[in-house]
């Protein structure tokens, strides 16, 4: 019964999308009513999409297989955590997430956005009243999770084994909120272009929405790279595959969406670009979308291959990117450019910025579509792999990181390039320092490893550099400087912890790329393998059994090179529905750097081959990414960006509901 | 510089960073894709020793041994078959019969050296390349492909 109710509540919200997004693109000019209306459509769809989102994990959680979707990807054994997330664990449940965190957004707009001027509002809520209705007739005419089974199952199929781990507790919602956050730029692009007001205030109310979708993508992107590396024992944290490449386009063009609005809000240049950037951010989160879930592609991202949900998806991508870019084309002329500016400048810089990372972007999605554009149209198999995107991703990001440190010092309008190459000689002699000793205790022949080191360092040190400079250490008093460090504000913190997260990142990249080592080796219990300096001990193999599953165990004991003795623990596990295996690696955190330890397969006589791998410094990769999603939120709590902040001061408001008022009470006398 | 210049000049730049990018992206892709090849579609268009390439189709049954951390097997498309030596752990999924696509390059014997065996993460699944590949050939059973679940 409930999950009937769920249902209805799908279908009840949709056609209040439809109504919200018609009523709102015809009245949006004229009519309080009208706005108010639609303000209020947003909230109820969030309520009535909450609501049958819930339906479905109440059955999931109680394990009732009547459900279709519960039946094929839930079992009565499983862990409670993993009942809950199988709910999204599915192409069906998958998409309502996806409608659960569209419509939060158009709420959120709904709520936080109270004093935005009422016809941008309304027409804000109207597109996203568009997307909100596509995906939810996506879900109700072609991925319907509410599908009954008569007579119900006794026992359900079971998650896909490689799912049922806390990854997928983190991992999609973080995704989807950074994916689906974009769409509210979107809608704020397409509304620009409507109403033909795109200005400096635009910007900065756009920005606070692209800085909270940022994060999450960040974050999303993190974990999913964590997870790929600790559950899928290949000890790889990135493999340039079609699915993560559909995530990573729209977070970098989603970074030079966040670097342009700053020069659209600060300088009112470069609008037709951002509004560019905005409908890109999204149509790339899109196109994620339908690689993803179409079945195009095969990946543990890709759950169902119906054509016919491919096609729909094709169609809602073809029609949404189209419809977008056609008022894009037609408004855009219109739009009156702004001013020009010197090429040494803050605003110089940022145009940098979103030059390569927009071409970098576009090597990527070139890669990415390539193969699959020639298999189309040729029918050729070929693929387009890591050496690929390593060449072209990386020959652009150098240069980039090399500007990256000017950028922040530079001054808006014109700056004094020689005097910020002077203010940030310490960092890159520092950097160069580090770059150095590597070099000469690694000897000569990794000759490309030392220079990204030194581009690592370059922009970790750089970004510091400025909030050095800006609280004058070594000038004054070393008291008045930390005083002054930390009454610095928070948009100026928040720029130099993201870069020097960048710093950290690519640091970590670097380091663990060149100078990683492992051992594939056959092992018996009670054999030793020596590697990177540490000496790893088999110790144990037994069987065990897990609430779902049973185990092949395996300890090891591992000594580093200042003799303490760890244990690490190696499982392959074999799912009981399913009777699929999964290795599950063990894995050792020594600082920043880890061992990692996975076991294959044995032979006759009960010799385990053993993987082990050394991954110097791969937690900063992971470390830098939290430094830009922690700066991220830092520059949300910044009052002047945070959501939906009021475009007036309170007493000017208050001042103006009075007149409203006064208004009002003057029509009625009339 | 009077405005105009100034102005040519930075789209003058900007131009060339990305032509620069255009034409690193396309060597790239000429130099950097790996081609798929069936054991049959190898004997008929040979490929240098050495040159990476994917190769797909059936993991031959019986033909799966160990020696030691290496893994020895024949990759076939049930007219011809390739030998293939990986020297790393296996996916969990590996199995004779089943599906597969190795990367790598074939050495002077003709024996393909595989750096990677690639994973698939579902009991059924076969890659789409040598599903085409068998129904190319006729040697595809609509059995064999099972249900998604």
């Amino acid at each position: 019964m409930l999950i009937e109710l769920g249902h209805f509540a799908l279908i009840l919200a949709f056609v209040i999308a439809i109504i919200q997004a018609v009523l709102g693109l015809i009245y949006w000019r004229s009519d309080v009513r009208i706005a108010n209306f639609v303000r209020s459509a947003a909230i109820w769809q969030f309520i009535l999409i909450s609501f049958s989102f819930m339906s479905v994990v109440y059955a999931f959680v109680v394990s009732d297989f009547s459900l279709s979707l519960a039946y094929q990807h839930s079992y009565s054994l499983q862990p409670l955590i993993y009942k809950i997330t199988a709910v999204w664990g599915n192409h069906e449940g998958s998409i309502l997430l996806w409608v659960l965190i569209l419509v939060l957004f158009s709420a959120a707009v709904a709520v936080f956005g109270r004093d935005l001027p009422r016809q941008l509002r309304t027409l804000v809520l109207a597109v996203q009243g568009i997307l909100g209705a596509a995906f939810m007739g996506f879900s109700i005419f072609t991925s319907n999770p509410f599908a009954r089974l008569d007579p119900a199952p006794f026992e359900g199929t079971d998650l896909n084994p490689i799912l049922q781990d806390i990854g997928l507790a983190i991992h999609p919602p973080l995704l989807y909120l950074g994916y689906v956050g974009f769409s509210v730029c979107f809608s704020f692009a397409i509304a620009a272009l409507i109403s033909g007001k795109i200005d400096a205030a635009w910007a900065r109310w756009v920005r606070p929405w692209t800085v909270v979708s940022w994060v999450f993508l960040t974050l999303g992107n993190a974990m999913g790279s964590y997870w790929a590396y600790y559950e899928l024992g290949w000890g790889g944290w990135w493999f340039w595959d079609p699915v993560e490449n559909s995530s990573f386009m729209p977070w970098l063009v989603g970074t030079a969406l966040m670097h342009s609005a700053i020069v659209m809000e600060k300088r009112n240049a470069l609008k037709i670009w951002t509004i560019f950037l905005a409908i890109m951010t999204f149509s790339l989160s899109l196109l994620g979308a339908f690689l993803v879930r179409s079945g195009i592609l095969t990946s543990v991202h890709t759950f169902a291959s119906d054509p016919t949900r491919g096609l729909v998806l094709l169609a809602l991508l073809g029609v949404s990117i189209g419809a977008a870019f056609t008022i894009f084309a037609i408004r855009a002329p219109s739009l009156r450019a702004g001013g020009l500016f010197a090429p040494i400048s803050r605003e110089g810089a940022l145009v940098l910025n979103n030059l390569f990372l927009a071409t970098a972007t576009a090597a990527i999605l070139v890669g990415t579509l390539y193969p699959l554009i020639l298999d189309a149209l040729m029918g050729a198999r070929i693929s387009v792999g890591a050496p690929f995107f390593d060449l072209t991703f990386g020959v652009l990001m150098v240069p980039l990181l090399i500007v990256l440190p000017f950028g922040a010092f530079l001054g808006w309008k014109r700056a004094d390039l020689i005097a910020v190459t002077q203010r940030l000689a310490g960092a890159a002699g520092l950097a160069l320092l580090i770059a150095i000793v590597i070099f000469m205790l690694t000897g000569a022949e990794i000759r490309l490893a030392p220079l990204g080191v030194f581009l690592g360092f370059w922009v970790a040190f750089g970004s510091m550099a400025d909030l050095i400079y800006r609280s004058k250490f070594g000038k004054i008093a070393l008291g008045e400087s930390l005083k002054r460090l930390f009454g610095l504000s928070k948009s100026i913190w928040s720029t130099a912890l993201a870069h020097f997260g960048v710093g950290v990142t690519v640091i970590g990249i670097v380091i663990v790329s060149a100078w990683e080592s492992e051992n594939i080796t056959t092992m018996k219990v009670g054999e030793s393998v020596d590697l990177a300096g540490y000496s790893i001990k088999f110790t144990v193999a037994d069987e065990r059994q897990g609430p779902n599953y049973t185990i092949s165990h395996f300890e090891f004991d591992v000594m580093a090179k200042n003799g303490k003795v760890r244990q690490v623990v190696s499982e392959k596990r074999v799912y009981m529905a399913s009777s699929m295996p999964t290795t599950e690696a063990g894995i050792l955190t020594y600082g920043f750097s880890q061992l990692y330890v996975a076991v294959g397969d044995a032979d006759e006589e009960g010799v385990q081959v053993v993987r082990i791998w050394h991954k110097p410094y791969i937690l900063l990769i992971w470390i830098g990414t939290l430094f830009m999603a922690g700066a991220g939120f830092l520059s949300l709590s910044n009052r002047k960006a945070r959501v939906g902040v009021p475009k007036q001061a309170k007493a000017k408001r208050a001042k103006a509901k009075v007149n409203k008022s006064k208004a009002k009470t003057n029509k009625g006398s009339a | 510089m009077t405005r105009k210049q100034k102005r040519l000049s930075i789209i003058a730049g900007l131009g060339l960073v990305i032509a620069l990018a255009a034409i690193l992206i396309f060597t790239a892709l000429s130099d950097k894709i790996t081609f798929f090849y069936s054991p049959s579609e190898l004997q008929e268009d040979p490929i240098a020793v050495g040159q990476a390439f994917r190769l797909g189709g059936l993991v031959q049954e019986d033909s799966w041994v160990k020696e030691g951390e290496y893994n020895i097997f024949y990759i076939t498309d049930n007219a011809l078959a390739v030998k293939v030596i990986y020297k790393q752990i296996l996916p969990d999924l590996f199995r004779e019969g089943q599906g597969v696509i190795a990367e790598g390059s074939l050495d002077a014997e003709g024996v393909f050296i595989a750096t990677n065996v690639l994973a698939k993460h579902d009991e059924n699944y076969i890659p789409k390349e040598v599903v085409d590949t068998l129904k190319e050939r006729g040697e595809w059973k609509e059995d064999e492909q099972g249900d998604d679940y």
